[in-house]
């Protein structure tokens, strides 16, 4: 418990730090953009990614000296799966450090609890199953209410096994995502065989799918959701103490919670209706911010976000790479990076 | 007769009862008391007693299935959970360790109350923090890790926190627990110096004795008195409630009164 821990870089911990901070991650963020479309199976000078976003956004400032071809490539192909990866990885952390203060649990991730397999399961309903009823808007629909229902079902197994404590809590999630994971599964299974192979490559995670038309619906889920978080930022400060503590404070810490739930389970079933399960992500980028700002969340959630997306960018730049040209699922690499930090996070808390 | 604070308010407590389910046994059966404003009340009794209970009660954590908590007067089911949060704060065993809040961020969560939904930290807000860290000593602890403090400080940032609130009744659930000598020591002057009104649950009795003005014995969810420490506590009372051979001896010089004991027979 009370090991002897050195606060890191308490000068991030003051506003101009964070100011600071923020700047900087911003800043990698746009680079981490601009190199993430130049590079793939086909590598597009940076001089010619600059002068097709800047003749993009004002036309005919830069003359052009690129193919049609590689417009379209940076234009329709790698520009919108940079900003899924941005909106995807800022979703995933933010949700994860928001379930964190209000499980208490430093090991929450909506990939853990079974949320992301909820999602994932809702979407393959829609996929595989029910047609699209609403257009397009079916996929996220559907996975967002399979997230909702999963998360729903975690909070009742904890009720039920009288599993309240944080740990429990894990545990239960973790136990809900393998029986909906099997609910994905038979419903792959009992689907048209001709689509299984994109499902279960969808369902790997993977950014492919991204087109304009479509962002939108991720990027306004998490503006608004992220919003809220970050509104009730002193309030998830509150809840890392305790139920009870928070309770005194005036807090009403169950319906608070069940609202958290409800916002993540809305972020991470979009993102998965969009990208697949992606995990760690959530886990992941709360715990390294933390080291780097502290824990008051109303810094931890901006924060967060800008390196989920930072971190998502790098991952998916990876995932097209190892393999070229091939795309590699991008569950992949986040699952073994993830993997390999929980390890370290384990040791760190045995220490 | 005693120092009645401006901030300090009665409490009352009317035939309170609490139990799991409507179908279960009781954990705590009917109990009535009143503190006087700015009197300090100790609850003691053996393990699963009911002490903690009865503080949740007090807190507001659970709503008594019968009976009522009064302060000056007022339920504090009538009032609205953060009103009832402006006039009674706690400090409970609880801890946020995991993280990396620093002293003054949970320090500032005391402020919570005194806000309305989304707003965040106020000038008020700041001051208020500022006063409580300077009248507790914590001036220059206020931007460490709370990870990195030791239990005497951890409990006495709790105890800011809760007077933070700027509370009227305070409720502090075993605060000397697993602390050494001399931070208990420095826990009940801090508590004894609050002017507040203040309900603290106890394992030791010669610290309740030294330290309580009044005390309320639980045995199995039933109150077995209240009192006087000096009045309440005899032998017998004791020796019942803890199954125990209990005696007040006099310490030698200081004349402290001191219970020993000894497993019955």
């Amino acid at each position: 418990m009370g090991a002897p821990y050195q606060p890191m870089t308490p000068r991030a911990r003051t506003s101009v730090g964070f100011w600071i901070t923020g700047l900087l991650g911003f800043a990698i963020l746009l680079g981490s953009l601009a190199i993430a479309v130049s590079v793939g199976a086909i590598a597009v000078p940076f001089e010619a990614v600059w002068g097709i976003l800047i003749n993009k956004i004002a036309p005919d400032t830069i003359s052009v000296d690129w193919s049609k071809g590689r417009e379209a490539i940076v234009w329709d192909i790698r520009l919108p799966r940079a900003i899924l990866a941005c909106l995807v990885g800022a979703g995933l952390a933010m949700v994860g450090a928001s379930l964190q203060a209000v499980t208490r649990n430093p090991l929450a991730d909506p990939h853990l609890l079974g949320i992301s397999a909820g999602g994932a399961c809702g979407a393959i309903l829609a996929l595989l199953h029910t047609g699209l009823f609403v257009g397009l808007l079916t996929v996220p629909l559907l996975a967002f209410l399979g997230s909702l229902g999963a998360t729903l079902l975690v909070l009742a197994v904890s009720q039920f096994a009288s599993a309240t404590s944080a740990d429990r809590l894990v545990l239960a999630g973790v136990a809900v995502s393998f029986v909906v994971m099997s609910a994905a599964n038979v419903l792959i299974f009992l689907g048209d065989p001709r689509a299984t192979h994109t499902v279960v490559f969808w369902m790997l995670g993977g950014l492919g799918l991204a087109r304009w038309d479509q962002l939108l619906y991720p990027a306004v889920v998490l503006l608004f959701a992220g919003t809220y978080l970050q509104l009730k930022s002193a309030t998830l400060n509150a809840m890392t103490v305790g139920d009870e503590t928070a309770t005194t404070l005036g807090i009403p810490v169950a319906r608070f919670r069940l609202s958290v739930f409800v916002i993540g389970a809305m972020i991470t079933g979009v993102m998965v209706a969009f990208s697949g399960i992606i995990g760690f992500v959530g886990l992941m980028i709360p715990h390294i911010v933390r080291l780097l700002v502290g824990g008051d969340y109303s810094r931890l959630l901006p924060l967060s976000a800008l390196c989920g997306a930072v971190f998502l960018v790098w991952a998916d730049v990876i995932a097209r790479t190892v393999m070229a040209p091939d795309d590699m699922p991008i569950g992949i690499v986040t699952g073994l990076i993830g993997g390999v930090f929980f390890v370290w996070l384990l040791r760190q808390r045995i220490r | 007769m005693y120092p009645c604070s401006m901030k300090a308010a009665e409490l009352e407590v009317i035939g309170a009862s609490w139990a799991p389910h409507k179908s279960t046994q009781p954990i705590l059966h009917p109990t009535s008391f009143r503190v006087c404003a700015g009197r300090v009340l100790g609850v003691v009794g053996p393990n699963g007693a009911g002490k903690s209970t009865l503080l949740r009660l007090l807190y507001r954590f659970h709503k008594p299935h019968s009976g009522q908590v009064m302060v000056d007067g007022q339920d504090i089911w009538s009032m609205n959970a953060r009103a009832a949060a402006k006039r009674i704060a706690a400090v409970l065993q609880e801890q946020a360790s995991a993280f990396g809040l620093t002293v003054r961020e949970i320090i500032e969560l005391g402020r919570t109350p005194h806000r309305s939904g989304f707003a965040t930290g106020r000038v008020g807000d700041a001051q208020v923090v500022e006063r409580v860290l300077s009248s507790l000593n914590l001036q220059a602890l206020a931007d460490r890790d709370f990870r990195t403090l030791s239990g005497g400080e951890r409990q006495r940032v709790m105890v800011a926190r809760a007077l933070a609130q700027e509370p009227q009744v305070l409720i502090l659930d075993e605060p000397t627990n697993h602390l050494d000598v001399r931070h208990q020591l420095e826990v009940v002057s801090l508590i004894r110096s609050l002017g507040l009104t203040i309900v603290v649950s106890l394992h030791d009795l010669n610290m309740a004795n030294g330290l309580c003005d009044d005390v309320l014995v639980l045995r199995d969810g039933h109150p077995q008195g209240f009192g006087p420490p000096q009045a309440l506590l005899t032998d017998r009372l004791v020796s019942d409630t803890f199954r125990v051979d209990a005696r007040r001896e006099q310490l030698v010089p200081s004349g402290t009164p001191h219970f020993s004991f000894t497993l019955p027979h």
